[in-house]
């Protein structure tokens, strides 16, 4: 039995840990652009999904997205059910043989073997942090247990096949174990390097499915509601940024030359993003904001995210550029049609997955991998334009649909919604017994029962005070 | 002159800001307070442990109005501050004896 590579693995194991600090950084993000009242809300949104996919992954999520094919490139099967046989099993691709390269056939797993449980540890990070995205656009209002129930289904009925569709390769997990209908050239074969389609617009699609169904926030769009701790947004960009690494360069599955592309492109991807959403803001608002530049670190970040393996660094600094530009403009969407996606999941993630998805097949290029395609603008045809279109229309639309059935189900059964009151007064108070500050001035934060004064839950802080007259 | 004092919920504040407005009141001072009356406050839980919140936010909008303005003041305040259950707040209308301009030394009416 062939063994594994050992730093082949140590970057895998590094990377997963990686992108699971990805969610708490999201939260942050997401928390900073909420209301005070409801930070700790958001923030559970987030972590609960820590907990519940993580349970679903191991009891039959992981079975369903890489357990070898059942016929048609739609779903894994039942092997892998409970992690069984997962143990001390590898993973990896065979090497063809090619005498002009001087390359001798390697048989599966290949030089690249990884331990079956790195692989599952990796990629369940990847199904907690899509489900986390979604919950920015139904911020401040969605029942915690609601949410919590949507969760568990969404990823059933529509991560974990998308994830096959999208990261399940043929003669990957067993020698002669099939894959995904995206993912494989035998089938479709869309370029998807880490997750444009599975992870960005499948949550974006969600996103819009379920603000659709939960209805705006009381008071928007009249009322606008200011973030109410940007630093906090600041910072969770940059921990997105940093988990990222492992998201984007992990996703090379080897701690090889390709990993370091990958991270090279996520890195000025995000850089030419973050200028070009502020140029945006200087020329519309007159102002470069810090929301503006959070915002275009996470568009950049987004739309890379597909591309990562497949384009050169100059490519990915016009695909962030792009991102930075187009998803800036997005943000109006949302007022235009008055959906209120309060934190612009769709404007950042399903709009950035797009323009991800797409524009690999202008810049793709086989000089940075052999599984590569030359793409329009490096000798290439359309050919592979329309596949990523087909890529990203098929998870839009699924994701959209099946969204719009789980939450219509949860909103005519167990709620989807806080109370009126709830919603208004503090959604952390009412839910979770909790308040994020302890903004008291008549006391201490004092403990026990009793006489203690605690913080105020409302604070939809006037915008008049302090300029009165 | 009299000073028209209420104490609201918060998020009707924006509500009252525009009420006033349509009346032709051109200034308010509010600030952010807690108390309590008829409505209880609420408990918070910490790893099992109970914490009462006796005092409720609340905002309190202070407004001079001439004599004959303040009548109209208080029923703009209350209609649009009600939303009829415990907790709406109260208003009140007390003498105001000297009002000063600070910036031109203006006094009575005219610094309103």
């Amino acid at each position: 039995m062939p063994a594994l590579n050992s730093g082949d693995t140590a970057w895998v194991l590094a990377s997963a840990a990686l992108v699971m600090l990805m969610t708490p950084g999201l939260a942050f993000f997401y928390g900073g652009m909420v209301r005070s009242k409801s930070v700790l809300n958001m923030l559970m949104m987030n972590f609960i999904c820590l907990g519940v996919v993580t349970v679903l992954w191991a009891l039959y999520g992981f079975s369903l997205s890489f357990a070898p094919d059942t016929g048609s490139g739609l779903i894994g099967g039942l092997d892998y059910v409970g992690l069984k046989d997962t143990v001390a099993q590898l993973a990896g691709f065979a090497v063809a043989a090619n005498p002009d390269a001087g390359v001798a056939e390697v048989p599966w797993p290949g030089p690249d073997a990884l331990p079956i449980l790195a692989f599952v540890m990796f990629q369940l990070m990847f199904a907690v942090i899509t489900v986390a995205l979604i919950s920015g656009a139904i911020a401040d209002r969605t029942r915690f247990w609601a949410w919590t129930a949507f969760t568990a289904v969404w990823v059933t009925v529509v991560y974990f096949p998308v994830a096959h569709w999208v990261f399940s390769f043929d003669g990957f997990i067993k020698s002669d174990s099939g894959g995904g209908w995206i993912a494989n050239a035998d089938q479709l074969g869309a370029l998807d390097f880490a997750g444009g389609t599975a992870v960005h617009i499948n949550a974006g699609a969600a996103a819009l499915a379920l603000c659709l169904i939960l209805g705006r926030r009381k008071g928007w769009p009249k009322e606008r509601m200011r973030p109410h701790n940007i630093p906090f947004v600041l910072l969770g960009a940059s921990l997105l940024w940093f988990g990222w690494y492992g998201f984007n360069a992990g996703s090379a599955l080897a701690a090889s030359d390709l990993a370091a592309v990958a991270f090279t492109n996520t890195t000025v991807a995000t850089a030419t993003a973050i200028i070009g959403w502020l140029l945006v803001e200087q020329f519309r608002d007159g102002k470069p904001t810090t929301l503006g530049a959070a915002s275009g670190a996470v568009a950049g970040l987004v739309a890379v995210t597909p591309a990562a393996g497949y384009v050169g660094p100059l490519g990915a600094m016009a695909i962030g550029l792009i991102a930075g530009v187009i998803c800036s403009l997005a943000v109006a969407l949302k007022f235009r049609f008055g959906f209120d996606d309060s934190l612009d999941v769709v404007a950042i993630h399903l709009i950035g997955g797009i323009v991800g998805t797409l524009l690999i097949g202008f810049f793709g290029t086989t000089s940075v991998n052999a599984l590569s395609v030359d793409g329009v603008f490096y000798g290439g045809d359309f050919g592979q334009l329309g596949k990523q279109a087909i890529a990203a229309g098929s998870v839009m639309l699924y994701s959209f649909v099946l969204t719009l059935i789980i939450g219509l189900l949860i909103k005519y059964t167990i709620k989807f919604r806080v109370t009126e009151e709830a919603e208004v007064d503090s959604i952390d108070e009412a839910l979770h017994a909790e308040s994020g500050y302890d903004f008291s001035t008549l006391g201490g934060s004092g403990g026990g029962t009793g006489g203690s004064i605690g913080a105020p839950s409302t604070t939809k802080v006037p915008a008049t005070a302090g300029k009165e007259g | 002159m009299k000073l028209v004092t209420a104490i609201v919920k918060p998020f009707v504040l924006e509500d009252v800001k525009g009420a006033l407005e349509q009346i032709g009141v051109l200034g308010m001072t509010v600030s952010e307070v807690q108390g309590y009356g008829r409505q209880k406050g609420h408990t918070e839980v910490y790893r099992g442990a109970e914490y009462s919140v006796d005092f409720v936010p609340k905002v309190r909008i202070e407004v001079i109005a001439d004599d004959t303005l303040s009548d109209k003041v208080v029923d703009a305040i209350v209609e649009a501050a009600r939303t009829g259950k415990i907790g709406d707040g109260k208003v009140w209308v007390s003498p105001v004896e000297t009002l000063v301009r600070v910036r031109t030394g203006e006094r009575g009416t005219d610094a309103i």
